[in-house]
């Protein structure tokens, strides 16, 4: 009985999504007869077919007002609360901008890495992970800086403590720094390096240059990483951290590589694809929208995140991005800036099709949209 | 950079589509093969296929209104 219920309602496959399949076959009570199923599907086509959106439909503009709306009520800034052991992240409408805008930038990256099965278990070697992966810079090491104007030398004393607990001596660190201290001798005493000068200069400043810029030097972690924090989440411990490098990470042997995430949607492009930047653009607007306690349909998110990656690469809705696409100039002209596209159109004597909405409410003319989209067409004989 | 066989969660299945279901595509749409959205041909998620220009990738999304949908793009130069 139960197959041949299934073998129905399979049958309408090509014509009803699988979600909706599967919501009858479990709403159906198990012991209706076959007639009455395929009279439940007819009714259920109907329904469906009642529900599409019709062609000539103004999605775009009912997604920018169901989007825009709650908008409105969304917390304009990012609030800090105190004590809270979590990395902060920019929330609300400026991180909604942001998504949407498709910055290269953003405010707080932030990385969710996640670990693979024995890794992700045991907090101690969570919490030592963690810490293996923060980028540590140069400075980070150094306890004091002593600069002899009369030597012509420069006296850097490192952190015994810091040194010992990353296994490392001066050695190590001199071999890391050599490339950028060029024209100096670096040598090592116990924890100092002393640096002097190659040939006889009598200039102090190159020494304060050489200070400067040894600071930045990575000793060790994964680029980009500056702050981690090893939290529990269900069953298992993940890592998150603030700034982001996605593709280092993903290509650590204990990182889970299927679940670990960045915010930045343009890393997730550029290290994953454009599918998996419209799904995280879907994601982070809608975990945004859900966190504030508003309720937009995710139609029209997926809608925007769509239009954002139609052209194979993520472009922002700014006039630099989707709306530069736009074919109609008028359409162009009526966002942002108007004068340098109408300029740009007469130079290049662009031609306007008016095809589109905007440029046909400009001159008063009907505008393809619902009852105005069709045309006629006569047979002639 | 290798992706453990593309398999993220935020990358839907990304299959190439042969000739005769492009043309089968291209005829129920009754479009031009350029009218579809567009992918590069370096995109991560489609390296493996060595795609050129003009071929159409078929997407399996996981959607949270449908189900699973497909979606198609035409694999355009970077």
């Amino acid at each position: 009985m139960k197959a041949e219920h299934t073998k129905i309602i399979n049958s309408y496959a090509d014509k009803l999504p699988p979600l909706v399949l599967k919501t009858v076959e479990e709403e159906v009570p198990g012991n209706i007869s076959a007639s009455n199923l395929s009279k439940i599907m007819e009714g259920v086509i109907a329904a469906y077919k009642y529900a599409e959106v019709h062609p000539g439909e103004s999605v775009g503009l009912v997604g920018a007002e169901s989007i825009g709306e709650p908008g409105t009520q969304m917390t304009l800034n990012t609030f800090h609360l105190a004590g809270v052991a979590e990395v902060q992240v920019t929330t609300g409408l400026p991180r909604i901008i942001e998504v949407f805008d498709a910055r290269k930038e953003i405010k707080t990256p932030m990385m969710e890495i996640y670990l693979k099965s024995p890794h992700n278990k045991n907090m101690e070697k969570v919490r030592k992970f963690a810490a293996n992966i923060k980028e540590m810079k140069f400075e980070e090491f150094v306890s004091e800086y002593s600069l002899s104007i009369f030597d012509q030398t420069l006296k850097v004393v490192l952190n015994k403590g810091l040194l010992d607990d990353n296994a490392l001596v001066a050695k190590d660190l001199i071999k890391l720094i050599k490339t950028k201290a060029k024209g100096f001798n670096l040598t090592s005493q116990n924890e100092e390096i002393l640096f002097t000068h190659k040939g006889k200069t009598e200039e102090i400043k190159d020494l304060y240059a050489i200070k400067e810029k040894i600071k930045d030097v990575k000793v060790g972690g994964v680029k980009g990483l500056k702050q981690v924090l090893p939290v529990k989440r269900n069953e298992e411990y993940v890592v998150l951290t603030s700034g982001n490098n996605l593709k280092d990470v993903l290509a650590l042997p204990e990182v889970d590589s299927n679940r670990t995430t960045s915010n930045d949607i343009y890393e997730i492009y550029k290290v994953l694809g454009i599918e998996a930047a419209r799904q995280a653009i879907i994601n982070e607007v809608y975990k945004v929208v859900e966190s504030q306690g508003l309720n937009v349909n995710i139609r029209h998110i997926m809608l925007v995140a769509d239009v954002m990656c139609a052209s194979g690469v993520v472009k922002g809705v700014t006039r630099y991005g989707v709306v530069s696409e736009k074919a109609s100039v008028l359409a162009r002209a009526s966002f942002e800036t108007p004068l340098k596209h109408l300029f740009n159109a007469a130079l290049e004597g662009e031609v306007d099709d008016l095809t589109s909405v905007v440029e046909n409410v400009m001159i008063n003319q009907p505008v393809p949209i619902g009852t105005g989209l069709p045309g006629l067409i006569t047979k002639m004989k | 950079m290798t992706l453990d066989g593309n398999k993220h969660l935020l990358i839907p299945k990304h299959s190439k589509l042969n000739e005769s279901d492009k043309k089968k595509l291209l005829e129920e749409y009754k479009i031009n093969v350029f009218s579809l959205p567009k992918i590069t041909s370096e995109d991560p998620a489609i390296v493996k296929f060595n795609a050129k220009v003009g071929d159409v990738i078929k997407i399996e999304r996981d959607s949270k209104t449908a189900g699973t949908t497909s979606y198609y793009r035409v694999v355009v130069e970077s």
